[in-house]
């Protein structure tokens, strides 16, 4: 059982997951990996960091106006590479870097399954490829130990669904709704019944985002998934920052505000 | 060779179908709709009648006499997809495309446009079948192309500028990819050129194959024989590959204008296949991608806002490495000059588009001798131009 696997299915025990998102080098590297260690001391499980890509097709404006934020300040794949390695110097949580396809193909792929080992990547999740496409770089980024996560939605049907879940490893990311990503105000019904279709064909952890902003939506996430993924919510913390320091300060309090208290404070380490 | 895709929707290496999850079940739905109707007689019979009836098919194949003699060399036809209804090829494919979202049952349509000419078409046949129509839009285009703004709003669509990276083409294309992963139910996306995830670029081509087609029949009883080339610009690739896939399997040689811009840095042109276009992954399909060594994608930069694009579909790009279609490029200048002298010589206005196409032909029709015959694709008239050209003018002191 991968690390990932692992830390979701402890948080579990305790109620749920909690898995954030921000985009790396928004507003700056060094502000990013402080960022991420108070995430890791806020009670995250698992911590997902995005890879700046010019043409994010499948994010809303708050992730696409940060992803724009990281690349005018000229941050490249291999600064965000550089990230976990100074994060695991701190802190043993899971990282997964949640990236387009091109960045990764124009680094290459065995490259970047080799750096990203080195740098003590867990997992990564790619936004625009689909099970098909999927086997060959799962395989390869196995081999360095680094889990491919698997994306659903509620428009995948269960043929697809079984051959997903035949491939994942970690976890599966179950996209609560069609849609980008993006705050809502209400969780979709339609998650939970996605979970519900995906538990038949895994036993890997299932984690629910898109749209999750709230500390209700987190709770109520917790009662039929394993871990709440929450990103836009998160971002359009920093984006109302006014510097580093209070762009840290932010996230801290609105992740507290966004777990119960018995979440909090279980970083082993 | 049939030059068809896998099953994944691959030519060679290139195509395939990088999405969202949440797309692929509606890709499949398309797919299977119009596998249903690929080879289905009534549906062609539909097809057809709009084609005559509706857009004014079968476009002519002009001999340009003036223009032929004045450069001297080959014999130059000139392929009228000007004279199409809405002024472009892109018709072609709006109705054919029209015509299954109504067969798959679909009341809302999206698209996207960079010159506008595919969102006019998009707007026509939405008004022409009473469908709901939204037109994504980068927002420096709908200021170049301000004509077509108006006319899309005329028509009933909604017209919804795009503010995002480079403000053009490629970014009306992630706006309305936003848009369809969001409405996946309710909303048919009407994809204007030969791009994007598979059936796309299959069934974009097939629709606008049909300019080929007429082509080949048309020299055949003008001259008794074939063409000895075939020239066509190339921005995401719809009206030249439209032209050159029915002769695939001819001894024709075959030539796609690339928009060369104002220089050879990246970023100042759109030519995919110069030294800078690398092969990736962009909007759904693999292929030939200007970009940075990060692997973010270049802005790009053509007078021509409908060549202004930084991916090239799919089977262009298998048929650069298979060395059947060669590619050049045209630059601004080379583009202005051209609009000009098909203006003077013959009294067509060409769209900024084609005059890639015409300044090719320009350049190699004097090398070619007289008994040598070529078809340049017109594939859009230059009203909407106009304005571009006069300000293009102004700046250049012509």
């Amino acid at each position: 059982m991968s690390r990932i696997t692992e830390r979701i299915i402890a948080a579990k025990r305790r109620g749920g997951a909690f898995i954030p998102f921000v985009s790396a080098g928004d507003p700056d590297m060094a502000t990013s990996l402080s960022i991420v260690l108070k995430l890791a001391e806020s009670g995250s499980d698992v911590i997902e960091l995005g890879v700046p890509f010019s043409d994010p097709m499948a994010d809303g404006p708050t992730i696409q106006r940060s992803s724009q934020r990281a690349l005018d300040n000229g941050v490249t794949l291999k600064d965000v590479l550089d990230l976990p390695a100074e994060f695991r110097k701190q802190r043993d949580i899971p990282i997964v870097l949640f990236s387009y396809f091109n960045p990764i193909l124009r680094f290459g792929i065995d490259e970047f399954a080799t750096a990203a080992a080195a740098s003590g990547v867990d997992g990564v999740l790619l936004t625009d490829v689909i099970e098909g496409e999927a086997a060959a770089i799962s395989a390869r980024f196995a081999d360095d130990g680094i889990d491919l996560i698997s994306l659903v939605a509620p428009t995948t049907t269960d043929e697809r669904l079984a051959a997903i879940c035949r491939n994942a490893r970690g976890f599966i990311y179950a996209v609560s709704r069609a849609g980008v990503t993006g705050a809502r105000e209400t969780t979709s019904s339609a998650a939970e019944e996605l979970v519900r279709r995906v538990r038949r064909f895994t036993d890997l952890p299932i984690a629910v985002g898109f749209g999750i902003s709230t500390a209700d939506q987190v709770s109520d996430v917790w009662k039929y998934a394993d871990a709440a993924v929450v990103g836009s919510a998160i971002v359009a913390e920093i984006e109302k920052s006014v510097s580093p320091d209070d762009a840290v300060r932010r996230v801290e309090e609105f992740v507290n505000g966004l777990l119960p208290p018995v979440a909090k404070g279980v970083d082993e380490n | 060779m049939n030059y068809e895709p896998n099953e994944q929707g691959y030519w060679g290496e290139y195509g395939g179908r990088f999405v969202p999850e949440t797309l692929v079940a509606p890709l499949d739905e398309l797919t299977s709709g119009y596998f249903a109707v690929r080879d289905d007689p009534g549906f062609h019979a539909e097809f057809q009648d709009l084609l005559q009836n509706y857009v004014g098919r079968p476009s002519p194949l002009y001999y340009a006499k003036r223009l032929s003699e004045t450069l001297g060399g080959a014999k130059i036809y000139l392929k009228r997809e000007d004279l199409n209804h809405t002024g472009a090829h892109k018709i072609n494919n709006c109705i054919g495309q029209i015509l299954l979202a109504r067969r798959m049952g679909k009341k809302r349509i999206i698209a996207e446009t960079g010159a506008g000419q595919h969102g006019v078409a998009t707007a026509t046949v939405c008004a022409l079948f009473g469908l709901e129509c939204v037109v994504y839009m980068g927002t420096e285009d709908m200021r170049r192309q301000e004509l077509n703004v108006f006319r899309m709003r005329l028509l009933g669509a909604e017209v919804r500028g795009v503010d995002s990276g480079s403000c053009t083409l490629k970014d009306a294309i992630n706006e309305a990819l936003r848009d369809w992963v969001t409405n996946v139910d309710t909303t048919y996306y009407l994809l204007g050129s030969a791009l994007g995830p598979h059936p796309y670029p299959l069934m974009v081509r097939d629709f606008q194959s049909v300019i080929g087609r007429e082509a080949r029949d048309q020299i055949i009883e003008k001259e008794g024989r074939l063409p000895d080339v075939l020239v066509a610009c190339v921005g995401g690739g719809s009206n030249s590959i439209g032209l050159f896939h029915p002769f695939l399997n001819d001894n024709v040689r075959m030539i796609g204008v690339e928009a060369g811009g104002r220089g050879e840095t990246l970023g100042e042109h759109a030519a995919r296949f110069m030294a800078a276009g690398r092969v990736g992954v962009l909007q759904g399909t693999k292929s030939y991608l200007l970009q940075d060594n990060d692997g973010q994608i270049a802005l790009t930069h053509s007078v021509s806002a409908g060549l202004d694009y930084a991916s090239i579909g799919p089977e262009h790009a298998y048929l650069h490495d298979m060395n059947r279609v060669e590619y050049a490029s045209a630059n601004d200048e080379d583009a202005l000059a051209a609009f000009s002298t098909l203006s003077e010589t013959e009294g067509i206005i060409p769209a900024l588009e084609s005059s890639h196409a015409v300044a090719h032909a320009i350049k190699i029709a004097p090398e070619m001798s007289a008994n040598d015959i070529m078809i340049v694709n017109l594939s859009g008239r230059g009203d909407k131009d106009v304005n571009t050209v006069q300000e293009e003018f102004v700046k250049r002191n012509i």
